[in-house]
């Protein structure tokens, strides 16, 4: 390849708000479900049935836009996205094209040599989310459910500002760590709660103009998107080193196969037919109603590491650590204040919990352990009632189940063995049974000390104070 | 003066409006698309330079509701009028290509 | 005297004083119904058991004392854009053949929380679009006055009911005139109030930001009387209007001393039948004799309200009307080849010629290209035309004119030629476009012995206005009842 090629790509990343209810009626917006279950005549589009809005998504709509340094459009209305499909209800979308509530604003991400780079945040719009369509594996029909219908979004349009996959994977982690601490949404891309549409065009390095791009739709995992990119930007530069245009068109991404296709219809004709909606009344935002909304923004956060440094004496590492997600923090601060053992909770968070994490696949907002049960396997350990072997063990029951430690340990007798005549027996019979290990010892291996131990906890299954032991033993050799 | 409506325009019209002509349908509609469009072009004889669009006659602004759930289990409500229905999820021709 | 001679409120009056009972009321309607029905047309849906169920509940609650107001008792006709729960609502559509709403219109249970009772859903325009009440897919409603002539549209089901002694009064709804045209076509007082005055919540909507629902009635009296029942300020319509002046029965004075009454001359140019100049000008003498200051002005812009309202209400009525595609509710075709062969053509055989020529215009007004050209040149004009008005209140109380260039045109005499039928609403239109209240009273009867109308528009708000003139002519004139009332047995 003789030429050398810059990719270029812009994200419109659409989140699902944490509101109690829709966006313009007042069904339940929980995930799941009977189908239908949570629906009314507004989500459905049913003949005669009027929108109003919901007051919450306009505030989190400004404070997510705040925290992404946009200016807020005081005066904004809502459009109404006209094309057909039976996931939308009304055959049109209730969005915001001519004036969305927040613009102009921008994100710092970090770049792979250190640097730092803003990527611009174009404008910030508030719109309903579509049903969810079920295809029918035997029969050519598909089943409709309404109950994600009116479910209120954000989308989050960025300005094509983003250079490569890293670029993109650190701009969209950065966002959902904002999105998140802000609390207007868990941003769960499995769920679907976060989606990322990836516009995406190549230049000639150098080139001033940009080149023609395409939009990839609903990609479903920061993964999936790295690997798109990457496919697309192949393609499209093979296209115009075979002397061939890069057409403009929405693809769809197939990431099991590894490659995109067009999604092209004659029936699709992409003109939305924008025009304001008549069913509901502008948005007029006072300068009170935004120091209202800035003065109530949750501690971000740069602020909230300074803060676990400085209040709890944490390390940076744990402090960066800890705030990486949002729930990870909320679930160190609320175990930390029941139990007041910052560092002993960090430990259990950064340890045992990102491991468990890793193995299972999950997202730190997937935890679902209480604090108040963390906080008393903490104190069960540091009392000395149960030893660092059994909290391991209680611990993957507390991640998984979240059970009670103190009952769990009690029923199933894990105390720590601290009788010191029992012990004591115990260690004289296993000094007898290993009169090598005793013999190295003698010749000066203290590692055959650490055999010996292992023996009295095997014995004892783990549930002997390993302190209690050493000393015993010690004083029997 | 005298707008002249395309075969082709009707024929994507007809695409955005979900709507299916007759070719004598569309005959008609050609035409009436087009005297209606001559009638409508008498609006470009006012001068409208500077004047804001307005979609509410009344400046009535910032009507919300609060984030409250009030509505119960809607499903059988929402599908008594279904054409079809499978459970409680309607049913339509399969929406993607196999 | 026939009970159904008398008002809507008077006949409240007398069941609320043991002379005759909501039960009776509603067996002599449906008595009128069953006579006069074959010949007019005038209901889509009439459910004469139900009818008299309800009739019989309401009669108990007056007598418990527990239902005291002005319309209790008295049987009430539905135009069928509104939904009723559990009663068939078809906007005369074929699409909506089979719709039964699972909630009811706003204005409907106001109306029902006062006793009226609903005998059942009038003939319509399909989804309100037309002037005539002949683009109904369930056949035209003849006009009781002369049945060779349409009753003006589109609620022109609930107008003519309303003449026929078919109901004691009817809900309509006005677009670009659908109640006043009608009203005056049909010789009833019919009334469009300020936008935002009655909600919108289960109107199906035709145009969102010009639709306003309002009664069509025997007298002043019964129309301000049900305005105060219907109006509300109604949380689930964002465009529903918190205004504290509903008690628009006050306004019910034979007084229009220092009044001030502007006529538009652009309303008596070219188009106007003489006749109904002469008798709306006659109106305009008869006000004057009573006290009124009665002037003549140029209004202007009154050519454009109409190319502005048809690009704003096609547009509107084009996105309004997507949600009919054969998925959630109303007519699927009963053979398709995938989903947009499924909605096409269920689109295409459920909705009829005019329904169809109004979404064609409206989604290609809004189409890539042309939004800016006629959209938003469309919705500027209407900024002007609200200008135009906001110059003439400040110098008149009440505007005064003709409701109608014509008194109601002979059957199939309007839809060969859709923009000669869109000038028919010349007068009303630009009512609707500024949010404005507008009455109809019937003001004389041509030489072939139809009705004229005489419109009255008020400034936004000032019902009152308007109901206070209507009312002091009414009392100074004397026009008769409509033949086909009385019985033919």
């Amino acid at each position: 390849m003789s030429k050398q090629y810059e990719t270029v790509i812009g994200l419109e990343v659409h989140v699902e708000l944490a509101t109690k209810t829709k966006i313009f009626c007042a069904c339940s917006t929980e995930f799941g479900g009977t189908p239908n279950s949570h629906t009314c005549p507004v989500c459905t589009g049913m003949p005669g049935s009027l929108p109003v809005l919901n007051k919450k998504v306009v505030e989190y709509a400004m404070a997510v836009g705040m925290a992404m340094n946009c200016k807020i459009n005081q005066y904004c209305k809502f459009d109404r996205k006209n094309y057909f499909y039976p996931d939308n209800p009304q055959n049109y979308q209730i969005s915001q094209l001519y004036l969305p509530i927040c613009y102009d604003g921008g994100i710092e991400i970090e770049t792979k040599d250190g640097g730092t780079k803003t990527i611009g945040i174009h404008e910030i719009h508030m719109e309903e989310d579509a049903g969810k369509l079920v295809h029918d594996d035997w029969e050519d029909v598909s089943l409709v459910d309404f109950n994600r219908s009116g479910v209120p979004l954000i989308e989050i349009v960025s300005e094509p500002d983003m250079r490569s996959a890293e670029e993109v994977i650190a701009y969209l982690d950065k966002l959902r760590m904002i999105v998140q601490y802000l609390g207007a949404s868990d941003c769960k891309m499995q769920e679907g709660s976060m989606r990322a549409d990836v516009n995406l065009s190549v230049r000639e390095v150098g080139a001033k103009e940009f080149g023609t791009r395409t939009e990839m739709k609903n990609i479903g995992s920061f993964k999936a998107i790295a690997r798109a990119i990457e496919n697309e930007t192949a393609r499209q530069i093979d296209l115009i080193e075979s002397g061939e245009k890069v057409v403009q068109e929405t693809r769809r991404w197939n990431d099991d196969q590894g490659y995109s296709y067009a999604m092209r219809s004659k029936e699709d004709a992409q003109d939305y037919r924008y025009f304001p909606e008549p069913d509901l009344v502008p948005i007029v935002i006072s300068d009170e109603w935004m120091e209202s909304i800035k003065a109530s923004q949750p501690e971000l956060r740069p602020e909230k590491m300074a803060r676990y440094q400085s209040e709890f004496a944490l390390p940076q590492y744990d402090a960066e650590i800890l705030t990486s997600a949002k729930r990870l923090a909320d679930v160190f601060e609320a175990t930390t204040e029941i139990c007041g053992k910052p560092k002993k909770v960090s430990n259990w968070l950064m340890g045992e919990t990102m491991r468990l994490l890793k193995d299972k696949n999950m997202d730190p907002e997937d935890i679902r352990f209480s604090p108040k049960n963390l906080a008393k396997l903490i104190e069960l350990t540091e009392a000395g009632t149960i030893n660092g072997t059994v909290a391991k063990e209680v611990f993957e029951l507390i991640f998984a189940e979240d059970i009670d430690p103190e009952a769990y340990v009690k029923e199933k007798g894990l105390t720590t063995v601290s009788d010191e005549g029992e012990l004591r027996s115990t260690i004289e019979q296993i000094i007898k049974d290993n009169p090598q290990s005793v013999e190295d010892y003698h010749n000066g291996k203290e590692k055959a000390i650490g055999f010996l131990v292992g023996q009295t906890m095997k014995a004892t299954k783990g549930k002997a104070n390993p302190g209690l032991v050493n000393q015993i033993l010690k004083e029997l050799l | 003066m005298a707008n002249v409506i395309s075969d082709e325009t009707i024929e994507y019209v007809g695409i955005l409006a979900k709507l299916e002509l007759s070719p004598e349908e569309k005959e008609a509609a050609k035409k009436d698309m087009a005297s209606m469009l001559d009638y409508i072009d008498k609006l470009n004889e006012l001068d409208t330079t500077g004047v804001e669009p307005m979609s509410h006659v009344f400046p009535v602004n910032n009507v919300f509701r609060e984030d409250v759930v009030a509505n119960p289990d809607g499903s059988e409500d929402t599908l008594a009028n279904a054409p079809e229905r499978r459970d409680s999820a309607f049913v339509v021709p399969k929406t993607v290509d196999s | 005297m026939s009970l159904l001679d008398l008002t809507a409120v008077e006949l409240s009056e007398k069941i609320k004083a043991g002379e005759t009972t909501a039960v009776e009321a509603m067996e002599a309607v449906i008595a009128q119904i069953e006579a006069k029905e074959e010949t007019l047309n005038c209901y889509v849906t009439f459910d004469k058991e139900a009818a008299l169920k309800k009739a019989a509940e309401v009669q108990k609650k007056i007598e418990a004392g527990e239902l005291t107001g002005p319309l209790a008792g008295v049987p009430v006709a539905i135009k069928d854009n509104m939904c009723t729960e559990g009663m068939l609502t078809t906007c005369s559509s074929k699409i909506l053949n089979n719709f039964i709403p699972t909630f009811t219109s706003e204005a409907v249970i106001n109306l029902e929380k006062a006793g009226a009772v609903v005998i059942g859903k009038t003939n319509m325009d399909e989804f309100a679009m037309g002037s005539t009440t002949e683009t109904s897919a369930y056949g035209e409603t003849k006009n009781p006055w002369n049945t060779a002539h349409v009753p003006g549209g589109s609620s022109g089901g609930s107008a003519a009911a309303v003449a026929a002694d078919e109901c004691f009064f009817a809900l309509g709804s006005d677009t670009g005139g659908s109640i006043r045209q009608p009203a005056s076509y049909c010789g009833v007082v019919g009334m469009k109030p300020t936008y935002g005055t009655v909600s919108r919540y289960g109107l199906i909507a035709y145009g969102s930001s010009l639709d306003q629902i309002g009664p069509l009635c025997k007298t002043v009296t019964d129309c301000a009387t049900i305005m105060e029942v219907i109006a509300s300020h109604d949380k689930k319509d964002s465009t529903s209007i918190a205004r504290g002046d509903l008690d628009f029965t006050s306004a019910l004075v034979d007084d229009v001393k220092g009044l001030k009454i502007g006529i538009p001359k652009d309303y008596f140019g070219e188009g106007i039948d003489p006749e109904v100049k002469n008798a709306v000008l006659a109106a305009a003498k008869t006000l004057e004799e009573k006290g009124a200051i009665v002037e003549e002005f140029d209004l202007g812009l009154v050519d454009y309200a109409i190319p502005a309202y048809y690009v704003i209400a096609a547009a509107e009525a084009s996105s309004n009307l997507e949600r009919f595609d054969g998925v959630k509710y109303g007519y699927r075709t009963a053979n398709y080849e995938g989903l947009h062969n499924m909605y096409k053509k269920s689109r295409s055989e459920g909705f009829g010629a005019e329904v169809k020529r109004r979404i064609m215009l409206g989604s290609f007004v809004l189409s890539s290209g042309y939004y800016d050209a006629y959209y938003l040149k469309a919705l500027r004009t209407k900024a002007l035309i609200k200008e135009e008005f906001n110059k003439a209140f400040a110098k008149y109380d009440v505007i005064l004119g003709p409701a109608a260039p014509t008194t109601a045109p002979k059957l199939g005499a309007s839809l060969s030629d859709p923009i000669k039928m869109y000038l028919g609403d010349i007068y009303t239109i630009s009512v609707n476009l500024a949010g404005l209240p507008g009455i109809c009273v019937p003001c004389g009867l041509d030489s072939k012995g139809l009705p004229i109308g005489l419109q009255l528009i008020g400034d936004c708000f000032k019902e009152k206005n308007i109901i206070r003139v209507a009312y002091a002519y009414e009392q100074s004139s004397d026009f008769p009842k409509c033949p086909a009332a009385s019985m033919t047995d």
